[in-house]
């Protein structure tokens, strides 16, 4: 088992004949994932990665049942996109696209509620349950199956996570990438809630940043809801106030968003924070065994 | 991106938002020009950046003529929280009879515009929202249909009566259209005076536009002050590069924006102090290398630099070649820290030996070999 992505899930890519879409479609060939088309408007009828290209995506999912998609379009297309994958019937869509206008993500939000779709990201990194699916762009070489579940707002500084967990013995149920935005679709509770019911998953590791109250909205529900062990990391104790550290959504504005609160809101919910990204393993070692 | 207070006057008058009448100069005697065109006593207003100008004495109040020159250039060349005064906004003086804060403001939780609107006008409305919340009216905003007119209404006479609320709501509707129109995170009137006769003035305005839409608002994107950034900051922006300049002496080079807060919080850990933040993003061409090495380098306080990069599915010794040729065409001397973590590393730590650079094997070892470097550099 595992969260949101698994052997049943038929993967189409949106922007598939893109440089990015492209190589990427290869790599989650190559791990196993089940890709079952494309969609290149203008470009129906060809193929490409092996698999048929669509027009649209109601038609790719008429053709080949589709039921999640992964987006690697241009940002200034990506929103449309995301309502297109919403109107054509897909369940889980994830958004790689980094740099989507605010606003168009506010309008996008309310749709992809209504269709009770899952929306992951976007500028996220995407997901990965080990062994059965990988939809995205993280290395699949570094995970390994197993229970702990891993759920963060970075990239890179989940895959040196990852890292430290395999190297430890700790395989993984899901990694999951929510994404650096401001606005985004899955954040830490839905995450947090879907490995509690998730069987598979024995512990979870949550890996925050400066930037929004997301973190501290979880250490709220960990503590009434999360029965499992949960271990955390908040990156950007040295960040100064007001600057923009990379993601979009990682500034303190207005003194709110600060490393140190979420620290502290974590621990006031019996959640162990770790000092630096080498701790994680020991900490989450302490509290759950495999 | 911020824009100046003049700049977003101007973006509200295009809505038709009552703005009093002004002028941006740059020298007192064009300060005494403008304000004999204005007719009347003026406000002189420091234009930087940042809040609290009123408190640290970048806006004053001149009732005669011949007071205008003294005190723009008492004004100019002023340091506020670091940024000098080079322009200033001369504008004319309204009389006060009640000031209110009308403010929109992307709601991160709520993934929507809120709207604010507060009879304590005039004053840090974050201290307000902090000591007393219930003196501000809020009001969540369809992220489709935004503003609708008798929305404004409904807020606008819970906190004002008659014809003013009218005239508020009526601003209010246009404050909006200027905070979509122009992909804003956050528009604000503080305050937005009524006159004794009953007039209402945006008489201070700021906003904050989004960054991510700034390739669809052109003119705006033009309006960037220079002094928001470093020079640096502003050169890494144009490459693709994520940077931020801070105070210490370990340059860090690190793809990834997590990745790279947490290698500066790394560095602070082992008790070494960070020169920046930089990502360098999901290619690590040698020609970004280059040019973010260069930024870096320019920072004399720089002692030694570290380099971690989780490769992932990027092969490493590729990555190792980028930075030996981008050392190479740099012609750089100091210590350089390389930490290569994904595909062909081993092949990756291969090539770095046979440099000068010290290969680390982890994030823990490269960040305390960098700090020893800088620290050896320093003595």
């Amino acid at each position: 088992m595992s969260i949101f992505v698994d052997q049943a899930t038929r993967l189409i890519v949106q922007g598939i004949t893109g440089r990015d879409g492209g190589f990427h479609t290869e790599q989650m060939q190559a791990y196993g994932t089940r890709v079952v088309g494309g969609v290149t408007p203008g470009k129906g009828g060809q193929q490409a990665c092996g698999v048929p290209v669509f027009d649209t995506v109601s038609e790719a999912v008429r053709a080949t049942g589709a039921n999640a998609s992964v987006i690697f379009v241009p940002a200034n297309v990506a929103a449309d996109a995301i309502l297109e994958a919403v109107a054509g019937g897909i369940r889980t869509v994830v958004c790689i696209t980094e740099g989507i206008p605010v606003r168009d993500m506010n309008a996008v939000m309310p749709r992809v509620r209504a269709a009770g779709v899952r929306l992951i990201g976007p500028n996220c990194p995407g997901l990965i349950s080990p062994g059965q699916c990988k939809v995205g762009i993280l290395p699949g070489n570094i995970v390994r199956p197993g229970k702990v579940g891993l759920v963060s707002r970075s990239g890179t500084l989940t895959y040196e996570v990852v890292y430290h967990l395999t190297a430890a013995g700790l395989g993984q149920s899901t990694c999951i990438g929510i994404g650096g935005d401001p606005v985004i679709g899955t954040n830490f509770i839905d995450c947090l809630a879907a490995f509690q019911a998730d069987p598979a998953t024995a512990a979870v590791v949550m890996i925050g940043e400066i930037g929004g109250t997301d973190e501290e909205e979880a250490a709220a529900h960990i503590k009434e809801k999360v029965t499992l062990p949960v271990v955390a990391f908040i990156a950007g104790r040295t960040a100064p106030p007001g600057k923009r550290m990379g993601h979009a959504g990682a500034i303190i504005a207005g003194g709110s968003g600060t490393a140190a609160d979420k620290i502290a809101s974590l621990r006031a919910a019996g959640v162990p924070v770790a000092e630096i990204p080498s701790q994680i393993v020991p900490l989450l070692a302490a509290q759950y065994k495999p | 991106m911020k824009i100046h207070e003049y700049r977003a006057k101007e973006l509200f008058r295009r809505q038709g938002i009552p703005v009093p009448d002004g002028f941006v100069v740059g020298t007192p005697e064009e300060a005494k020009e403008r304000a004999r065109e204005l007719g009347g006593p003026v406000v002189i207003k420091a234009q930087v950046l940042v809040g609290g100008r009123g408190k640290a004495g970048g806006v004053k109040l001149a009732r005669q003529h011949d007071e205008v020159r003294d005190k723009a250039d008492q004004i100019l060349g002023m340091e506020i929280k670091g940024l000098t005064v080079r322009r200033l906004l001369v504008t004319r003086a309204v009389d006060i009879a009640q000031e209110y804060y009308l403010g929109i403001v992307q709601d991160r939780a709520a993934q929507r515009a809120t709207l604010m609107v507060s009879a304590a006008g005039g004053v840090d409305i974050e201290e307000v929202a902090a000591k007393t919340p219930e003196q501000i009216i809020k009001l969540r905003l369809d992220p489709v249909a935004g503003l609708s007119p008798h929305e404004a209404r409904h807020v606008a006479f819970q906190v004002a009566s008659g014809r003013i609320a009218l005239r508020m709501a009526d601003v209010l509707t246009r404050l909006w259209q200027a905070y979509a129109d122009s992909d804003a995170t956050l528009a604000e009137i503080n305050p937005l005076v009524v006159t004794p006769t009953g007039e209402v003035w945006a008489v201070d305005g700021k906003m904050v536009l989004d960054d991510n839409a700034l390739y669809r608002q052109s003119e705006i994107a033009g309006w960037r002050d220079p002094a928001e950034a470093t020079p640096e900051e502003d050169e890494a922006r144009l490459a693709g590069l994520s940077f931020v300049k801070l105070e210490g002496d370990v340059g860090c080079l690190v793809n990834g924006a997590g990745l790279a807060m947490a290698t500066m919080d790394l560095v602070a850990h082992y008790g070494g102090q960070p020169a920046n933040f930089l990502d360098i993003g999901g290619s690590s061409h040698p020609d970004k290398v280059v040019r973010a090495l260069d930024i870096i380098t320019r920072d004399r306080n720089v002692k030694a630099i570290l380099f971690n990069i989780f490769g992932g599915i990027t092969r490493c010794d590729d990555v190792a070649r980028g930075i030996i040729e981008a050392k190479a065409k740099t012609g750089i001397h100091l210590p350089i820290v390389v930490r290569l973590v994904g595909t062909n590393e081993d092949e990756a730590r291969r090539l770095l030996a046979e440099t000068d650079l010290v290969a680390a094997e982890s994030m823990d070892e490269a960040v305390q070999k960098a700090i020893a470097l800088a620290k050896g550099a320093a003595a």
